[in-house]
This record gives structure tokens, sequence and C-alpha cells, in this order.
């Protein structure tokens, strides 16, 4: 079963040539049966494999399609490579991704661009594919740049609307830095180790370079700038709430299961690289921490749902760059499992709000969804319960490990965990209590009908007991070292467990039971001007404007006439002046010509004879 | 040889010639300026003569003869179009006929 390996990639992107190439010639209930049935047959594939693979001793399995480039010494092979880490991923890319795009089936199907969806969904997935199975980096690269045209296409995917176009370059200019960064981080890969092969890669930098110099730190810094990009962790952040002007299932499939957990995916799969920069596997620490404490804040104060989610997606990679800053390789995967499971069950449960809602997303204007929309409410209790990390969803486990990590290598960090994990809970029931409970302000349009409910169900199912489905790590990242003390940390474990809950409590003292009030909260000056400054995202995209975006416009508007062009419109303008001289020349009058004959002629004489 | 020093003919051809262009340059009139471009092909036929006689060769006069032959082409030419001018224009004017301006 494993030597299909290569067909699980393949499949989406044929589904996508299908649909680019024959889309408005299908009929319309065709095209959901290709876009998710390729995703599908991926997914029952990657099942099929998992079973084998997991069911064996897990030796890593290489295969290898073709050549797709030879040069001089470096040969890049369409390669894939598949041991624990990346069957993780493979499960989360066409296990999540295969019940977002049934649940698309349904979202999009008044949709004008049903078939284009389907493709830019299906290039995506196999991009994400390529990615996750890579064995050399130009390979992960043609992944990397493949989801990221994935996602520029799907936020712009209502190009009709100027916004969503500008929202689809901000994600793909910005994304682009951290993408620069991370192609100069393979070049000096290359032209030091000579290879790009990802496990050369590993065990000759382990053998030729030593830990905490130049080289490794360099090496390492570079690729941490395109996991930065891809995983819009600070600075590279603010492109991710504005990528919700995509459709929803877009939100849920790239913008929070698969393709920003990408950078978290390159720091694990290059772990080796980090471990030989202890310094900058330390700013990878600081960067979750901070990010997710900033991200964590900016989705207190919003009130459009899908920006909330937006933020708590950047917040939860925020945790997943902790764990991998403080060696906790295995704990960051686990919880980017399930937060691929939560965040995705979030994301569709929001679509459902919007879609049977009027397209209304300020969540202030719901209330009182709870006995209309029953399949929303629970899949966002339960969404927001593991979100939270409340005891004995999935996220509990994963988030508790990572807090516990982090405390092992800094009680400063974990501090910052937990009040992150604090202001989840927060936020997180703030939302459900806001748009569920209280009072219904208005009537909804329809139900959801079965292909979207079902996907919900199930996803509220992992979201459940998704912490059971831990795939065993071990035989790709090094065990933390100091495991085996973890029963000292009772007030520590006590204090993890409760934050969440001191959140949702808070929450609930706001907006349930209504003994504050957020209105009298907010009739205080600084608690306004916060509220507004953690609004803006901490003031990021103005930052950006001031710092970047307005210099350049003001250097475009001064070379408006284009200063290197004025060198060629000069030679065409010294022409024509010549011309328009030369032709007031020709008078048409003999005598004069015969004049200007006489004039040369003594001219060239009187040289001749003065010389 | 004869007596007329070469100084004296080639200063006549010049004087000759002059005449010939200030002619061609102020006359208006295209059959004067033909004739004034005969003066001047004559001065230059008799400055080849003067040197010719001056170092006692015939290559001069063969010369001269060549001239004259050009000057019989150029002028059975040049009365053509001082023709067909006239026949079109109804003038012999040079500067009237200037259609060919940039």
């Amino acid at each position: 079963m494993i030597e299909l390996l290569g067909w699980v990639p393949l499949l989406p992107f044929l589904g996508f040539l299908i649909l680019v190439l024959a889309g408005d010639w299908l009929s319309k209930p065709l095209t959901p049966w290709i876009g998710a049935g390729s995703v599908g047959v991926s997914a029952l594939l990657t099942a099929l494999i998992g079973a084998e693979f997991l069911n064996g001793a897990m030796p890593p399995y290489r295969l290898v399609l073709g050549s797709w480039m030879t040069v001089d010494n470096l040969s890049v092979p369409f390669g894939f490579y598949l041991d624990a880490l990346s069957m993780t991923m493979l499960f989360v890319v066409t296990g999540v991704g295969f019940l977002i795009h049934v649940y698309s089936a349904e979202f999009m199907e008044s949709d004008p661009g049903y078939a284009r969806f389907f493709a830019y969904m299906n290039l995506f997935v196999s991009a994400m594919l390529v990615l996750v199975l890579a064995d050399n980096l130009v390979l992960l690269y043609l992944g990397w740049e493949g989801v990221g045209l994935g996602s520029y296409l799907l936020i712009g995917f209502w190009y009709e609307d100027p916004n969503n176009g500008y929202a689809a370059r901000k994600a793909f200019v910005m994304t682009r830095v951290g993408d620069t960064s991370m192609a100069i981080g393979l070049f000096l890969l290359f032209t030091q180790l000579h290879t790009l092969d990802i496990q050369s890669v590993t065990i000759q930098a382990a053998s030729q370079w030593t830990p905490g110099t130049v080289l490794p730190v360099a090496a390492a810094a570079l690729l941490l700038g395109g996991a930065v990009g891809k995983s819009a962790q600070l600075p590279l952040q603010s492109w991710l709430p504005d990528a919700m002007a995509g459709p929803t299932p877009v939100s849920a499939l790239i913008h929070a299961a698969t393709m920003v957990t990408a950078g978290v995916y390159l720091i694990a799969r290059t772990h080796a690289l980090f471990m030989l920069a202890p310094s900058v596997q330390f700013i990878v620490a600081v960067v979750g921490a901070v990010t997710l404490l900033m991200a964590g804040c900016s989705a207190l104060a919003q009130t459009d749902i899908k920006r909330i989610l937006a933020y708590s997606t950047i917040s939860q990679i925020g945790y997943m760059f902790l764990a991998l800053g403080v060696g906790a390789w295995s704990a960051a995967i686990f919880h980017l499992l399930t937060h691929a499971f939560f965040k995705a069950l979030l994301f569709l449960a929001a679509g459902v709000v919007i879609l049977c809602f009027h397209h209304e997303h300020n969540i202030f204007k719901m209330g009182g969804l709870r006995k209309s929309m029953p399949v929303a409410f629970w899949s966002f209790m339960i969404g927001s319960a593991a979100l939270a990390g409340l005891p004995f969803t999935s996220g509990y486990y994963s988030k508790h490990e990572i807090l516990l990590a982090a405390f092992q290598s800094s009680p400063v960090l974990w501090t910052a965990g937990c009040l992150g994990a604090l202001i989840t809970g927060l936020y997180s029931f703030r939302l459900v209590f806001v748009a569920f409970f209280g009072s219904q302000h208005s009537v909804i349009e329809k139900s959801p009908g079965w292909r979207m409910s079902a996907p919900l169900l199930l996803l509220c199912i992992l979201a459940l007991l998704g912490g059971m489905l831990r795939i065993p790590l071990a035989s790709v990242f090094p065990v933390l070292t100091a495991e085996e003390n973890l029963h000292d940390f009772n007030a520590v474990s006590a204090i993890t467990v409760a934050a969440p809950f001191i959140g949702v409590l808070v929450a609930g003292l706001f907006y349930l039971t209504g003994t504050f009030s957020p209105q009298r909260l907010e009739s205080l000056v600084w608690i306004k001007q916060l509220q507004r400054f953690f609004f803006s995202g901490w003031g990021m995209d103005a930052f950006y404007n001031m710092l970047l975006v307005q210099p350049f416009k003001t250097i475009a508007r001064l070379n408006k006439n284009d200063i290197v062009d004025s060198i060629y419109s000069g030679v065409a303008f010294l022409s024509l002046t010549f011309h328009r001289l030369f032709s007031s020349l020709q008078t048409g009058r003999v005598r004069w010509y015969a004049s200007s004959m006489v004039f040369g002629a003594v001219v060239i004489i009187a040289i001749g004879w003065l010389s | 040889m004869n007596g007329i020093p070469m100084e004296l003919g080639l200063l006549l051809s010049a004087v000759l010639f002059v005449l010939g262009l200030i002619g061609v340059m102020v006359r208006r009139n295209l059959i004067m300026i033909l004739m004034s471009l005969e003066v001047m092909l004559n001065a230059t036929g008799l400055a080849f003569i003067v040197a010719g006689s001056r170092w006692g060769q015939a290559d001069g006069q063969i010369m001269f003869l060549l001239i004259l032959t050009l000057a019989a082409a150029e002028v059975g030419v040049g009365l053509g179009l001082a023709l067909q001018i006239f026949h079109r224009f109804h003038t012999l004017d040079a500067d009237s006929v200037n259609e060919m301006h940039g």
C-alpha cells in the first residue's frame, strides 16, 4: 500500500487539472464529486498507508518518482519521505481537508465560481501534500510556494470586491518576505553543506557545524524568517486577520488547519539545525510567547466572528512556536494536530452561522442562537472548550504538555503561556456567550444540510477525542531530557489547568450573567483606548503602513515619470529635435542648396588651407 | 611656352568660375542658371587647358573634351527639365518651384 504514496498528492492535482480545464463544461452536481472526491480518495489512501505504516516498526520510507533537475552537483528528485512526522501531517491535511471539501460542497453551492473554488482548493491540498512529503528542501519550497499561491487565489476568490483583492495581495506580499528569507537560507545551506536533502542536511550539519557558531545560527534564523511569515507570527502576523476575506471553508482549511502550520512543520522538520543554534531556538520560544499574548489580546477586542477566530489561530500557533522553542517538538506537532481539529470545527461552525444568518459577521448582532442552531451551538461549545484547553478535550492534552515543557525551560515563558490560556478561555467563551446565549435578535433563514452537518459532527468527535490520536513521534525527535520529574509540578499543573477556567468564568460574569457590565468597563477612557489598540491588532497595520507602504507610495509618486526611462525618452526627444532642424533646412529652393554647397566647400577648403 | 603665364590663365579661370557661381546663386531664371553653369564648366575647362600647356601634356585637352561632352549632356537634360517646368508651372522662376520642401 505504501508504494502508492505518490498518488496522495497526485490525486488532488489531477482533480485540479480536470476542474480547471473542464470546469465550465462539467455539470454542477459532478463538480464536488471531482473536487471533494479526489481529496477523499487521497484521504482513504492515507488511511490505508497510515494503517500499514503505524502497525509496522515505522521505518522512514522513501519514494523517488523521478528527477526534477540535475545541475552540476545539485540534484533535486521528486522524492517523498514518509516518517511519523509527515504521516501526522498527511492525516491532518487529507482528513481535515476532505471534511472541509464535503462541507464546501454545500456551502459554496449557490456560488457562480463553484468549479473554480474546488479547483483552487484541490491545487492547495496537492501543494500542501507535496510540502509535507518532500524529502528535499527544494521540493518542500515548491509546495511552500504552491500553498502560498493557493492561499492568494482563495483569499481573493470573490475578486469583484477590491478589498478582497487587497487582502489577497497583502497576504501574498507579506508571506513573500518570509519566503525570501527562507530561500536565502536554502542557498546558505546548499553552499555550505552541498546538499538540500533534508536527512543529509541534518546529518551533515550535525557533523560539520559546532553548536552556536555563526553558520547554524544564520541558517536557522533564515529558516525561522520563512516560518514566521507563513505561520503569521510576530512580526509578519498582520496578514492573517485580513485573509478572512476569503470564503469560510478556505479560512478553515488554509488559515487555520493546514497552511499556517507549515512554519511549525518546517521548524520541526529541520529541528536539528535549530538545536545547533540555541539562541535562535530561544528566539522561536520568545516569538511564540509574545505572539500568543498579542494575538490573544487582539482577539478580545474583535467583534467579527471570523476575525476572533483568526487572532485565536495566530495565538495558538504561538503556542506551537513556544513548544518548538523549548524543545518540546512532539508537543508542538501534537498541538498542531488537535488545533487542526478544533479550529477547523470552529471555522466551519462559524460558516454555518454566517450562512444561515444573512451573512452577518458581527457577534453582537447574533445572540440567542443556542435554540435555533443546535448543531452550530454544540460545535462551538466543543470547539471553544478544546480551544481554551478545558480538561478532557483534545486541546487540553496538547496545551498542557506545552505549558509543562515551557515551565521546565523558563518560568517566564510558562507565565506567558498561562496568561495566554486565561485570555484564550476569555475570548473563546465571550464569543460563545455573546453569539449563542441571551436573547435572539433576528430569525435565521435556513438550517444546514447533511453535507455541512456531517463534517461538523465528525470534527466534534475529533476535537473531543483527538487527544488519543497521538502518533508516536519518538522516532523523529529527540526526547526531552527532564521529562522524568514531571510529577514535581503539581502546583504548576494545577495553575495550568485552572487558567482557562478563570478566563471562562470572567467571560461568563461579563457576558452571560451580566454581573459585570462591559459597557461600564468601556466608559473608562483608558480601557476604551486599550480596546481600540487591541482591535487594530496592536497598531501593526498602521505601523507597517507608515514604515513601508507610505514611503513606497511617495517614491512611486515622485518617480511617476520613471527616472530610468528618461534616458530612452531623451534619445527619442533628441532625434525628434534633429529631425525638425534638418527638415527645416530642406527649403526646396535650388539656389539655397547651391549657396550652402558653396559655403560648405569654402569652409572645407579654408580648413585645408589653414591647417 | 607661348608667353601667357600660367598664373594669369588660372586667375582668368578662377574669375570666370566665381562669376558663374555668383550667376547660379543670384539669378532666378532657370535659363540664366543653366548659362551660368556653362560658364563655370568652361572656367574649369580653361584651368585644365592652362595646366596642360604648362606641363606640355595632352591630358588637359582630353579632360576638356570630356567636360565638353558632360556640358552638352547637362544642357540637354537641363533644358528638357526647364521645358517641363515651364510647361507645368508657366514660369521659369527657380524659387517658385519649391514644392519639395521638408
